[in-house]
């Protein structure tokens, strides 16, 4: 495939432009949602129908609790409705899941990973789509911005532990945030040609006399909270490669916008509800930085090594070409996504390595919905404590100390997912039964393994698809990766929005670390770069460089 | 560092090999148990001839050199501290204490009129706290304690090293000494505030000695980050066993245990206890004693600092800074009078106006001067008087200063005094030194006027100015202050004017004026209740409740026992302008940390491309793309990685030892500097290091 630059930079261009004048706004909508008092009339139906007092401010500990009870019964339930799909309606005849793919599914979803164990077209109906899964992409996208403005509150806070009311920022995340842009999305997508019907499974008769299977259904408003929510899910096993998902250049372009608009726009809510702008500013620059440079750097591995190693053009879609892989593919591995418009699989060597490279950066850049943003400024108390400590400080994160305590959660969180992937990739590779899912011979097949497990550990959810993960070990093995991945980091995130809310905050002065500015963001790019993807380097080496460097 | 203190370091780095001991670094920890491991290995290689054994025992001794180097580091800063405690110790040699008991001696026995206690000699170490020892020239003060009976000139210089004597006596604000100092002259009663072992010197020596070190909270901290560093490149190597193993390409234990220890944080793993130790030290070099680590660290965060204007900003005492001569009046007469006034008067100020006056008139041709230079016995002094607050002199008929028939009186004073006693004498205060008066007020002097009566009408001569003057070079240490974020609030016992133009002449940021000891207290209160921490400097006893709630409190020595006892650090010299370096240390001790570990982890980067590619190029070709350094062979990559990785240890304890480079910037100025020399220096050195080291390994062919 070639790349044509001038085109790449032209779409690059638009998006930034279009993400650059929206997020503004939107970071403010999103933090006046957030910080209002007010509640819509729906809201306060719910929460009386649920008993949910919204007043409430809750303990740290209250706020988590609240968040995987709830996790916990979105996992079983829709455990029992892809079991039960057979009996319920809206099943276009399909029947129960099976018990492992279900278990996979579920956990994937309610983690906002969405990685695709099964094939949907001929798995799950529209019930299940529409009533199960779609839910769980508003609702785990949901979790993910309840869980940074947790994070947020506790740094503006001072002397409380409590950090607002789980419930009602699901609510409001859901229902303010993701639904109305959802509306508004999926009308855009129709207008560029994604399918919206209740047709089902059409059989056609081609005129050779062969049968040709085309289905249907309710695709864009699927794909609309698909990639608004970073879930990445697809309506069709072929996710965004499919024509009636993603038909054309122009749509493709808007799918990329939708992926980035809310992770993107984060940063702005952040700084204002820190009362300082630049704090916000200065997170978006990092993030941007590695954007850009991610996706030059996959337009150059796509067009320099196409047809290199397994990638003979097979599994990418001409249609989009270099360019719009390119953007695809590191918009959809930089934000948790997973949606995928062509086989990953199929990427050149260093391209597909380029794709785990992104995602081993621990999803920060921009990162899932909430996720990104809370990932990145658990980042930000590493660099605050080194850079801190440089200044002739004791390290303080906006007013508040980095002592011990917080270096101790902070310290966890950088271990798992890291652990996880490694735990996770060395066990498979070192038993037999386990690596031959990966059929692949050589390094590709170990980077098809490697990438399973930092695409689940990351919540990411897009695969090097030549694995099959849906027997019993992979299928749990994932599942574990993928709902430790999520909630651990997430209850280390609020453990430590509870220690900076119990703290007072520390005045700023000419001697505090500055936590906005260019030096600051070149401190925290090194800190992400260096203490994230490095630990990959020799897995890496041994998967996407092995089989892609070549002398 | 030298090769003394090398040899002195080096038993007890080795003593430090105990894990038990170790087990409280965990990246030298995890070292220590890759170095066992890799005996093993490599004996066991050795033994089946293995032609990697060389190899393997190459890199298994440079682990224990790593293990060791760490442990040295320690070692020295720990050395440096001995010297000094055991020459404390030379002076805590137990005396005879003589105790005195609470019976009075029976009357009759006395050799004396007055009454006295019994006496009984009991050794130092029995001496309670309560206890009343009399001390008499020429002894050793057995133990720390309060002077209530009696004044002394006392030889400190075991303590302070300094060779002046120091004034100690009963009631006030320099009544505590401490045990193991020498009373030179006159005897004193003290009471006993410290026991046996618990006393200033005992204390002091623990403390160099690194005896009560404890981790402190950023410490701690650091290596929780250290800690998980490790772990992670830990399981990362360990995972990659399984991985390498499924490419075939499986390497020796030993190669993996090395990419382990090139890549968990050795380097700031190893000098973090020496950094702890240095900072400490530096601090007892300036003759400052801290109480713990932790107050060290502190000094580094303080915000706001509370100074003494007395002897800290200005130098204490009014001094006279010029000289206004009323009209009709030459300069050089009111000169000459101000000086003949002050020719007797002993205190600051009056020495102050003679100095000035000699500066003056220095090199003019000395008309009348050099008859009032020396005073004669016949010339009557005046004192200075609470009810009269004036002093002068009353020269005889016939004294060269006094060309008239009758008795001259010259007198310099307050405004008002002298203004009524010149009234009283027929003459009148002029209105343009009625304005100079009032304008020397308004900016915060003290007019003194200057009078003198010959029999006739008594006239006023002039103003002179006494004003506070402020020390040399403080207005820039404010600056620096300010650019650092570090607010400086002045505290004065002056009224608003006075305090609000010294304020302002030396640039501090805030003042309180008319300040009393609770002042100081609220102040501290209110500081920290915006969340700033707060350093001070005090002496005296009503001084303790402030320096107890400060963050960082320094007591002067030559303080009060309940002033030291509240601080968290004395300084020996007294000198209150220490505060000042005293939290700069601290930013050094801090600053040395972080760059450190930025370097360290930096380093990883170039580690990564030597031992990577000397992994796996042997199976996948193309990784040898990564060998950008070039290295020889596989092996001289990974034995050249593993030699930095402890080479630079020792090439950094110096730095460790004498801290980073501490400027007074802003922490942007701080943070680009450092992080361009330590965060990128730390990229780009390994890179050079090993390529270096390389090329040495490579001219032996048994390894290269």
């Amino acid at each position: 495939m070639e790349l044509h630059a001038f085109a790449l930079t032209t779409q690059l261009v638009i998006l930034i432009v279009t993400l650059g004048a929206l997020h503004q706004p939107m970071g403010k909508y999103l933090a006046a949602t957030f910080s209002s008092h007010k509640h819509l009339a729906v809201e306060r139906g719910l929460y009386k129908l649920s008993g949910v007092e919204p007043r409430a401010d809750q303990h740290w500990k209250v706020y988590l609790r609240s968040l995987v009870a709830f996790s916990l019964v979105s996992i079983v339930a829709l455990i029992a409705f892809q079991l039960l799909q057979g009996v319920l309606p809206f099943n276009q005849g399909l029947g129960s899941v099976d018990p492992w793919v279900a278990m996979n599914t579920a956990i994937s979803f309610v983690t906002n990973t969405n990685w695709q164990t099964y094939a949907p077209e001929t798995t799950l109906g529209f019930g299940v789509q529409m009533l199960g899964l779609a839910v769980q992409n508003f609702l785990s996208a949901a979790v993910g911005l309840a869980v940074v403005v947790a994070l947020i509150r506790g740094l503006v806070r001072s002397q409380t532990s409590n950090l607002g009311n789980f419930w009602v920022d699901l609510t409001r995340g859901a229902l303010r945030v993701l639904l109305p842009i959802s509306i508004i999305g999926a009308v855009v997508l129709i207008i560029t040609g994604v399918v919206q019907n209740w047709g089902g499974t059409d059989i056609h008769t081609l005129v050779t006399g062969a049968q040709q299977t085309v289905p249907g259904g309710p695709v864009a408003s699927q794909e609309v909270i698909k990639l608004l929510g970073t879930n990445g899910g697809g309506y069709f096993n072929a996710n965004s490669a499919h024509p009636f998902e993603n038909p054309n250049a122009l749509s493709n372009l808007f799918e990329v916008f939708l992926i980035l608009l809310i992770p993107f726009s984060l940063p702005a809510m952040y700084g204002r509800m820190v009362g300082d702008k630049r704090q916000g500013y200065t997170l978006l620059t990092v993030m941007s930085a590695f954007w850009l440079i991610s996706t030059a750097l996959m337009g150059w591995a796509l067009a320099a090594f196409a047809g290199t190693g397994t990638s003979v053009g097979e599994g990418l879609e001409q249609r989009f070409g270099a360019n719009g892989t390119a953007l695809f593919a590191t918009a959809t591995t930089l934000t948790s996504t997973g949606a995928v418009n062509a086989a990953h699989d199929s990427l050149p060597p260093l391209a597909g390595g380029l794709a785990m490279v992104n995602m081993m950066l621990g999803e920060v850049a921009p990162g899932g919905v909430g996720s990104g943003l809370y990932g990145l400024l658990v980042l930000s108390v590493v660099a605050v404590f080194i850079g801190g400590l440089m200044v002739g400080r004791t390290p303080e994160m906006l007013g508040k100390k980095v002592g011990a305590g917080q270096m101790k959660l902070v310290a966890v969180y950088i271990l798992v997912t890291p652990t996880l992937v490694l735990l996770g990739t060395a066990i498979t590779v070192s038993i037999p039964a386990l690596a031959a899912a990966a059929p692949a011979q050589g390094p590709h097949g170990f980077s098809e393994v490697l990438y399973a497990f930092t695409s689940a550990a990351n919540n990411n959810g897009s695969a090097f698809g030549g694995i099959t993960s849906s027997g019993p070990a992979l299928a749990t093995m994932l599942a574990l990766a993928m709902f430790f991945g999520r909630f651990l980091p997430i209850a280390l995130v609020l453990a430590l929005a509870g220690s900076f809310a119990k703290q007072r905050k520390i005045p700023n002065t000419a001697g505090t670390l500055a936590t906005h500015g260019p030096l600051f963001a070149v401190l925290l790019g090194g800190i992400v770069l260096i203490l994230t993807a490095l630990t990959y380097f020799p897995a890496l080496a041994l998967g996407p460089a092995a089989e892609g460097l070549l002398k | 560092m030298n090769l003394t203190t090398l040899r002195a370091a080096l038993p007890l780095a080795l003593s430090k090999l105990n894990p038990r001991l170790m087990i409280h670094s965990p990246v030298m920890f995890t070292v220590l148990i890759g170095s066992i491991l890799c005996t093993a290995v490599s004996i066991q290689q050795l033994i089946l001839g293995s032609s990697t054994a060389v190899f393997s025992f190459s890199v298994t001794v440079w682990l224990w050199l790593t293990v060791l180097f760490g442990n040295l580091a320690e070692s020295i800063a720990e050395g440096r501290g001995k010297a000094q405690a055991d020459s404390l110790r030379s002076a805590r040699t137990s005396v005879m204490a003589r105790r005195r008991s609470s019976a009075l001696v029976p009357a009759g026995q006395l050799a004396g009129g007055e009454p006295d206690y019994e006496e009984e000699m009991v050794p130092g170490t029995d001496l309670v706290v309560g206890d009343m020892v009399i001390v008499v020239a020429g002894e050793l003060i057995p133990s720390d304690g309060d002077v209530i009976e009696g004044l002394a000139s006392v030889d400190e210089s075991a303590i302070t090293g300094e060779s002046a004597p120091v004034i100690r006596e009963s009631g006030g604000d320099r009544s505590s000494v401490t045990g193991g100092t020498m009373v030179l002259s006159d005897r004193i009663v003290v009471r006993i505030t410290a026991a046996s072992g618990k006393t200033f010197l005992d204390r002091m020596i623990s403390l160099v000695e690194g005896a009560t070190r404890q981790k402190t909270p950023n410490e701690i901290a650091l290596n929780v980050l250290l800690a998980s560093l490790t772990i992670v490149f830990v399981v990362a190597i360990m995972t990659l066993a399984p991985m390498a193993a499924f490419a075939n390409a499986l390497p020796s234990p030993v190669v993996l245990v090395a990419l382990v220890v090139c890549l968990i944080p050795t380097t700031i793993g190893a000098l973090v206890p020496a950094i702890g130790i240095a900072g400490m030290d530096r601090l007892i070099q300036r003759n400052v004693l801290a109480t713990s680590g932790r107050a060290v660290e502190t000094a580094g965060d303080v915000t706001t600092l509370l100074l003494d204007k007395t002897g800290t900003i200005t130098y204490g005492n009014r001094r006279a800074v010029a000289f206004i001569a009323a009209d009709g009046v030459s300069e050089e007469e009111l000169i000459e009078t101000a000086r003949l006034s002050s020719l007797a008067d002993e205190t600051p100020e009056g020495r102050s106006i003679v100095e000035l006056a000699d500066e003056r008139t220095e090199g003019v041709e000395a008309g009348g001067l050099g008859a009032t230079q020396t005073l004669s016995a016949d010339v009557e002094i005046i004192e200075f008087s609470a009810t009269t607050r004036m002093s002068g002199l009353n020269l005889p008929v016939g004294h060269p200063a006094n060309p008239g028939t009758t008795i001259r009186e010259v007198r310099k004073g307050a405004g008002s005094a002298v203004e009524r006693y010149v009234s009283e004498r027929g003459g009148m205060l002029p209105a343009e030194v009625q304005q100079a008066v009032e304008t020397i007020s308004g900016t915060g002097g003290t007019p003194l006027l200057v009078a003198s009566h010959n029999g006739e009408r008594a006239q006023i001569l002039g103003v002179i100015h006494l004003a506070d003057v402020v020390k040399p070079g403080m207005k820039e240490r404010f600056a620096e202050l300010r650019a650092m974020g570090i607010k400086t609030i002045m505290i004065t016992g002056d009224n608003k004017i006075t305090a609000a133009a010294i304020a302002a002449e030396a640039g501090v940021d805030d003042f309180v004026a008319e300040a009393t000891p609770e002042d100081k207290l609220a102040v501290i209160k209110a500081e920290q209740e915006s969340g700033r921490l707060v350093a001070m400097t005090g002496d005296g006893t009503n001084d303790a409740p402030a320096l107890a709630a400060a963050d960082v409190g320094v007591a002067m020595n030559s303080g009060t026992s309940a002033a030291k006892e509240a601080a968290n650090m004395v300084d020996l010299d007294s000198d209150p302008t220490k505060l000042i370096d005293i939290v700069g240390i601290g930013k050094q001790l801090l600053i040395t940390r972080g760059s450190l570990t930025t370097f360290s982890v930096a380093n990883d980067v170039a580690k990564y491309f030597a031992i990577v590619p000397a992994l796996f190029a042997a199976t996948f070709p193309g990784l040898g793309l990564l060998n950008i350094m070039g290295l020889s062979s596989p092996e001289s990559a990974i034995l050249s990685a593993v030699i930095f990785n402890a080479l630079i240890i020792v090439l950094l304890v110096p730095l460790a030892l004498r801290g980073v480079k501490y400027r007074a910037v802003s922490a942007a100025q701080a943070l680009s500097r450092n992080l361009l020399v330590y965060g990128l220096g730390g990229m780009i050195a390994p890179f050079v290091g090993i390529k270096a080291i390389d090329l040495v390994l490579s001219l032996f062919p048994t390894i290269g």
